[in-house]
């Protein structure tokens, strides 16, 4: 049984916990949140040994790995604490803030041989892990164009920052929370661009932080790319991630129910004719044994305890892929500040 | 007895699990209650009389409207499925948690937990799901509601968070106060079922994906064959064409012809749809079809 804890017990900490829970490798024997309320319950409840500290629940509960679903600003902080100490570690995303640090992390990761793991969920997608596969296997020809964007109702009236997800610095903002999923995804189908072109954050009703995220990418080889996000689009009822893939010999458009494949005469890949195939989730979902919100989750933490017990930092989701997502959120924020000035 | 087809609700509310397309059209087209109103008296009149929905705000609509017409709708049903989990996600995404709790569950709740005296909390659990259940159910005033569910997302974080307890409670609640079947929508129904049990609820009605390609059914197709055949629960299948991936006739014949199975729950928006997957699993079920109507 692999002992896990866990740092941050809010939304995706609640979520991971439910998983690992009922995780049949997986004991679940400690939890870490600043705030008491939301650990008493759980302690009294369940039995978990509840922190406030998390250096001293790494300390002392004998942990194999521990997940870090705190705000972006601390997560450096407690992966390289857990890291030093030998743990495994699963960090919500985006990793970091600053991409120097995301780097260390990975290279602190490889160097301690321990899994690392980013909570970038698409990536257990079986539609967007299709789109990657064509795409990879180079069933659209040349890639000249892609496509990324991600909608839904995070913000949708003018309020007073809250929590830390209206704080930028923090970690809060549609770059960090919408946009992050969106480059990872954009990462992970076609591999990461060289530039960022321009970008514009639009704040739309939030005070301190942008609600909205533009961007043009240039890839190498000279594929141009565009990245569109925004959480403050009321007609969306929960998050909506899409992608589009335009290759030479076809296209792709992708999201978290279908994957839709377009090939020319004469372009048919394996089962793929000419012309649309559309796939489901229903047929390319591997099914997971425990679901809560969707299989990508139990998925990703299924990877994360595989990686866990092969002890190896070489798996899917890695801080490296993480890193290279910071890298290209830092140089939005940065084309976007340029252009401001 | 519990109703053995019910009506869903996922097609007026933008929730389509197949396509994001297809959602938005559906969430255009059901924009106003009226048209609504017109999908489901078709469904009532053809004899379906259960309105299986999600506590959405715009539900309380349609609670009115049959509230207020007892003459045309006299044995007109909701069975509530709570909560709206986006709404209180995307609240605290937005606001917090505490501050989310204010917002839904109003009497200094959030105060007794800040205070957190430990021996409280666990008490403090349970009478927040009563008032969070109670606003929940504010809009179904004056209708009847012999069933009431809770939603998935919140059946299986209590199953995984090992809060086993709220289940329990939960079901308490809904008989003493409401004086109403509690039920449990799952996406893991056998592990569920096991829970419940050990917690001393027996015999429970449940509501689980249950279709012919395993979609969505964490345990696996035999083991949800193994429980329905051992009659430890009131069994109601959802998602039985698997957003669409199965033809309907033979979804239903294989859903249908699951020993131990109580009921069935399908949306559809067309007249067309709604009549012929009635006829569909009743034919399935060797019921005697009801006449159509004009």
């Amino acid at each position: 049984m692999i002992r896990t804890g866990l740092i941050g017990v809010g939304k995706m900490g609640i979520s991971h916990l439910a998983i690992l829970g009922a995780h049949p490798r997986v004991k679940v024997v400690a939890a870490c949140d600043s705030a008491t309320y939301a650990t008493s319950a759980l302690r009294r409840r369940t039995g978990l040994d509840t922190f406030k500290d998390h250096r001293k629940m790494i300390d002392s509960a004998g942990l194999d790995c521990v997940f870090v679903a705190t705000p972006t600003a601390t997560h450096f902080e407690a992966a390289s604490y857990a890291l030093e100490r030998g743990l495994h570690v699963f960090v919500e995303k985006p990793l970091c803030l600053d991409p120097s640090q995301s780097q260390s992390l990975s290279d602190l990761a490889r160097a301690k041989g321990r899994a690392n793991q980013v909570g970038y969920h698409n990536r257990f997608i079986g539609t967007f892990r299709e789109a990657r596969r064509l795409v990879q296997a180079g069933a659209l020809g040349d890639v000249y164009r892609v496509s990324g964007s991600a909608f839904g109702q995070v913000v949708i009236r003018p309020k007073t920052g809250m929590t830390w997800r209206s704080k930028s610095s923090e970690g809060g903002g549609c770059l960090h929370d919408y946009a992050s999923h969106v480059v990872d995804l954009m990462n992970f189908v076609v591999g990461p661009p060289e530039r960022v072109l321009a970008a514009t954050l639009r704040r739309i009703y939030s005070k301190d932080v942008e609600d909205a995220v533009y961007a043009t990418f240039l890839y190498p080889g000279g594929a141009s790319g565009q990245l569109e996000t925004n959480w403050s689009d009321a007609t969306y009822r929960k998050m909506t991630t899409q992608i589009a893939v335009y290759g030479t010999r076809g296209k792709i458009l992708a999201d978290r129910q279908e994957c839709k494949v377009f090939l020319r005469a004469g372009a048919e890949f394996e089962q793929y004719p000419a012309d649309w195939t559309i796939r489901y989730i229903t047929d390319l979902q591997e099914p997971v044994a425990f679901y809560l919100r969707g299989e990508e989750y139990s998925a990703q933490i299924d990877s994360f305890v595989d990686a866990v017990e092969r002890a190896t930092p070489e798996h899917e989701n890695s801080f490296a892929s993480a890193s290279e997502t910071d890298r290209v959120i830092s140089a939005i924020a940065k084309a976007a500040q340029e252009r401001s000035q | 007895m519990m109703h053995r087809i019910l009506f869903g609700d996922n097609q007026f509310f933008g929730v389509n699990h197949m396509s994001e397309e297809k959602a938005r059209a559906q969430a255009m087209q059901f924009r106003d209650t009226a048209s609504i109103m017109g999908v489901l008296d078709y469904a009532y009149d053809v004899g379906i009389k259960v309105f299986m929905c999600t506590t959405y705000d715009r539900v309380g609509d349609i609670a009115e409207i049959v509230r207020d017409n007892p003459v045309r709708y006299p044995d007109f049903e909701f069975y509530p499925c709570m909560p709206y989990a986006h709404k209180y996600a995307n609240s605290v995404g937005e606001v917090g948690a505490l501050e989310t709790i204010r917002r839904f569950a109003p009497g200094g709740i959030v105060e007794t937990l800040i205070r957190g005296a430990v021996s409280a909390a666990t008490q403090d659990l349970e009478k927040l799901m009563q008032l969070l259940v109670d606003a929940e159910m504010k809009r179904f005033a004056g209708v009847r509601t012999p069933v009431i569910f809770v939603q998935n997302v919140v059946t299986d974080l209590l199953l995984g968070l090992g809060l086993h307890d709220m289940l329990a409670a939960f079901d308490r609640y809904i008989r003493e106060k409401y004086l109403a079947e509690a039920g449990f929508i799952t996406m893991n129904l056998p592990l569920l079922v096991d829970t419940l049990e050990r917690v001393g609820v027996r015999n429970p009605i449940v509501c689980a994906n249950i279709n012919k390609i395993g979609f969505r059914m964490s345990g696996g197709i035999e083991a949800y064959r193994d429980v329905l055949r051992s009659g430890r629960c009131r069994p109601i299948a959802m998602s039985i064409l698997a957003s669409g991936a199965i033809p309907p006739r033979e979804a239903i014949e294989w859903v249908c012809g699951l020993e131990g199975l109580e009921s069935v729950v399908f949306g559809a928006s067309s007249p067309r749809n709604i009549l012929q997957t009635k006829q569909l699993i009743e034919r399935a079920w060797g019921v005697e079809a009801a006449p159509s109507v004009g």
